[in-house]
């Protein structure tokens, strides 16, 4: 729908141009994954699935700045009004906002993948791999965003949109964590019923979220 | 009758903003809504814009239910607020094509243009709307909320930071939005450009109306009074 | 006694004693009546309140997922009730669950905590119900509390078996500690008929305290209905009088 891509559009537009929180997500994740490099032992046994941990940590607690944004961002500068008086519909509005979300952990993930490939010398570019992460990554913007519709607004955001979304993506996280850690290990076999769960929950909760987001923007 | 608002009642938390407010106005006239601070005009306005629900009361719309059909409301709806809605990091015509497309316009380009020439904005049409001032950021906002030509206007304090050529652009457009046919109801605590502008006051105090008239048989004198009468009536706990 | 049979909370209050009656018995039979167990002792008896809590814990979220729905479609506060009141209890319950599994654990697993499936849900439910409730008194107004919630308690139900599932699957990789199978024909018949007294009766319990905090959640919001309505009309006669003919005039003051 022509709206759902003018929405996207904008937003990376803006991205693009003001490059706030590209970079702060970037700046994060590698962060992030440099000091688990420390904390994980990454050289012997165990490593395939504990570095497949230490990336998803990384993009799950990236991409919470991300979405948490997106939302907010316009709750702030006053303009989400402006969003909700064109006539547009809840699940509309919902789209263009996932997809600009998505679109930035996207970006994110293009450079963090080939760095964390080289520091943990994980294959993380395989084809299967990009999957999951892309799989991985839309479900957590799916939610992220349908919970960042009530919590941006200050008091307290950084707390609420955590607590409310973690437990719920624990699906998300095992299926991912796994599956992609057994990509490392070159194991291949199992991954089908991690990668059903996968795209079921990406199935099932984005179109929830697409039929719930109207319901909490509005006043 | 474009909008009518019959025993409309409003509160955040414990304090009442708009008490069993009633209110009705047809196209082709432009409404004052005055009050002093806290008397309940944002309120008013926001839900005659379908931003908030009165907790009591109805508000009808182009003679439906305006939450129910919020939607087909908001389509023939203008609304400026305290803030503008505009993207710093574009430019002005980008802005404005960006609601173009989101209002559905034919051609999006175009009408932004001729919006921009409009508010005399043209020549900056392709700078980020972050280096425009506070009067013409305001300008921007109005081609913005006329981009698709609404019937109902509603305008919290437009003529907040303008400077006189600025508010001589807001009156001439809204005078003409109302010779179109069109409603237009807009806040103000300027009652000189408020009586000058509009066809008729309405004044609230304590979030109830206290007076309504036509410009014509208003004063500034007689606006002061009714305005500073009372203040707003603190909520029982 | 006349008041407590009194017709309105007659129905309400046998349910609460036919309730602590039957745990009662199912108590003194989880004691005395059913065998100890060889392997775990005497600490298996925990076992008859901690799987009816369970129990409980997942029936209050369904019925909160009920009035979520109900709430969203019907915008009738009633459904908001059902699901706030069933919230509260579920919270309860699912922290006795977590305990009492916990305390049930230690002697047996020499650990406080295991991440077998069925606890490890628990523990995320737990979660949710923490969420459901951070989020309600992070809305602020009642009506933006009681649809925002209604949106988690919908997507909360739908997940849980989800979660459940990659749990399960997650922890088939790692060898699960002996717990006592309930599904299993390995139960003694006389352990099974303890349980399923506890069952009943916790569930009746379970209906007696539904009723009583759903009449107290109905006399909040009646409460909230009248104050709305007082502060609305409050006013008219606290507006001084207009004397328009004698107004002094104030120069400059409100113009731009």
């Amino acid at each position: 729908m022509s709206r759902v891509i003018a929405l996207i559009w904008k937003d990376l537009l803006i991205e693009a141009r003001s490059r706030q929180f590209i970079g702060a997500m970037l700046a994060f994740t590698l962060i992030v994954i440099v000091t688990l490099n420390f904390a994980f032992d990454l050289i012997r046994e165990g490593r395939e699935m504990n570095g497949a941990g230490a990336l998803w940590v990384a993009i799950l607690f990236s991409g919470l700045i991300g979405i948490g944004r997106s939302i907010a961002v316009e709750r702030d500068r006053g303009t989400l009004d402006g969003l909700i008086l064109t006539p547009i519909d809840g699940g509309t509005l919902f789209l263009g906002k996932f997809g600009a979300s998505l679109a930035s952990i996207i970006v994110v993930e293009i450079v963090a993948l080939p760095v964390f490939a080289a520091l943990y010398d994980l294959p993380a570019l395989d084809p299967l791999v990009l999957g999951i992460v892309l799989a991985g990554s839309a479900g957590l913007a799916g939610l992220g965003t349908l919970f960042s519709a009530v919590t941006s607004g200050g008091r307290s955001r950084e707390v609420l949109l955590p607590l409310l979304l973690f437990p719920l993506m624990i699906p998300v996280l095992i299926a991912a964590v796994r599956a992609t850690g057994e990509v490392f290990q070159g194991d291949r076999d199992d991954i089908l019923r991690w990668i059903n769960l996968l795209i079921g929950f990406d199935a099932i909760f984005i179109v929830l979220a697409y039929l719930g987001f109207g319901f909490l923007i509005e006043d | 009758m474009i909008v009518e608002m019959h025993g409309v009642s409003k509160r955040y938390g414990r304090q009442a903003a708009l008490r069993s407010v009633d209110f009705q106005a047809d196209g082709g006239s432009v409404v004052a809504l005055l009050g002093a601070n806290g008397a309940g005009k944002t309120t008013l306005l926001r839900i005659l814009a379908t931003l908030t629900q009165p907790n009591r009361g109805s508000y009808r719309a182009f003679g439906v239910n305006a939450w129910e059909h919020r939607q087909e409301v908001r389509a023939r709806l203008g609304y400026v607020g305290h803030r503008p809605f505009v993207y710093p990091e574009l430019t002005c015509l980008e802005n404005l094509i960006f609601y173009g497309r989101m209002f559905g316009l034919e051609r999006p380009e175009d009408a932004g243009a001729a919006a921009l020439e409009n508010v005399g904005l043209a020549e900056r049409a392709d700078r980020p709307a972050a280096s425009l001032s506070r009067g013409l950021l305001q300008r921007l906002d109005l081609a913005r909320a006329t981009l698709h030509a609404p019937a109902l206007l509603v305008l919290d304090e437009p003529d907040t930071g303008l400077d006189s050529p600025g508010r001589q652009l807001l009156r001439s457009i809204m005078r003409q939005h109302a010779a179109n046919g069109g409603l237009a109801v807009f806040t103000s605590h300027a009652l000189e450009f408020a009586i000058d502008t509009s066809d008729r006051i309405v004044t609230l105090a304590g979030g109830e109306v206290v007076d309504d008239r036509a410009s014509a048989a208003a004063t500034i004198a007689t606006l002061e009074t009714t305005i500073s009468r009372a203040a707003p009536v603190e909520a029982s706990a | 006694m006349n008041g407590f049979l009194d017709r309105r909370d007659r129905w309400l209050n046998l349910t609460g004693l036919l309730g602590v009656a039957i745990v009662l018995v199912g108590i003194y039979m989880a004691f005395q009546y059913a065998p100890t167990d060889r392997v775990q002792g005497h600490a298996q008896r925990i076992f008859y309140i901690h799987v009816p809590m369970a129990w409980l814990a997942y029936l209050a979220y369904a019925v909160l997922f009920v009035g979520a729905i109900g709430y969203l479609w019907k915008k009738d506060w009633k459904w908001d009730r059902l699901a706030r009141a069933s919230a509260e209890l579920g919270f309860l319950f699912t922290t006795l669950v977590l305990i009492s599994g916990s305390l049930w654990g230690r002697p047996i697993w020499g650990t406080w905590w295991q991440w077998e499936a069925r606890l490890t849900t628990t523990l995320i439910l737990w979660f949710i119900y923490l969420g459901y409730f951070m989020l309600r008194s992070y809305a602020g107004d009642r009506e933006k509390a009681a649809r925002h919630s209604a949106v988690l308690g919908i997507i909360g139900m739908i997940d849980i078996p989800i979660i459940h599932q990659s749990v399960k699957w997650w922890r088939t990789l790692h060898p699960e500690p002996v717990v006592l199978d309930t599904t299993g024909p390995n139960l003694p018949d006389s352990m099974l008929y303890t349980l399923l007294v506890c069952f009943v009766g916790f569930t009746v319990l379970y209906a007696f305290l539904m009723g009583m905090k759903y009449r107290v959640e109905s006399a909040r919001d009646e409460i909230g209905e009248r104050e709305m309505t007082r502060m609305f009309e409050a006013s008219a006669a606290q507006q001084p009088a207009v004397d328009t003919t004698s107004a002094p005039s104030i120069s400059g003051g409100m113009e731009d």
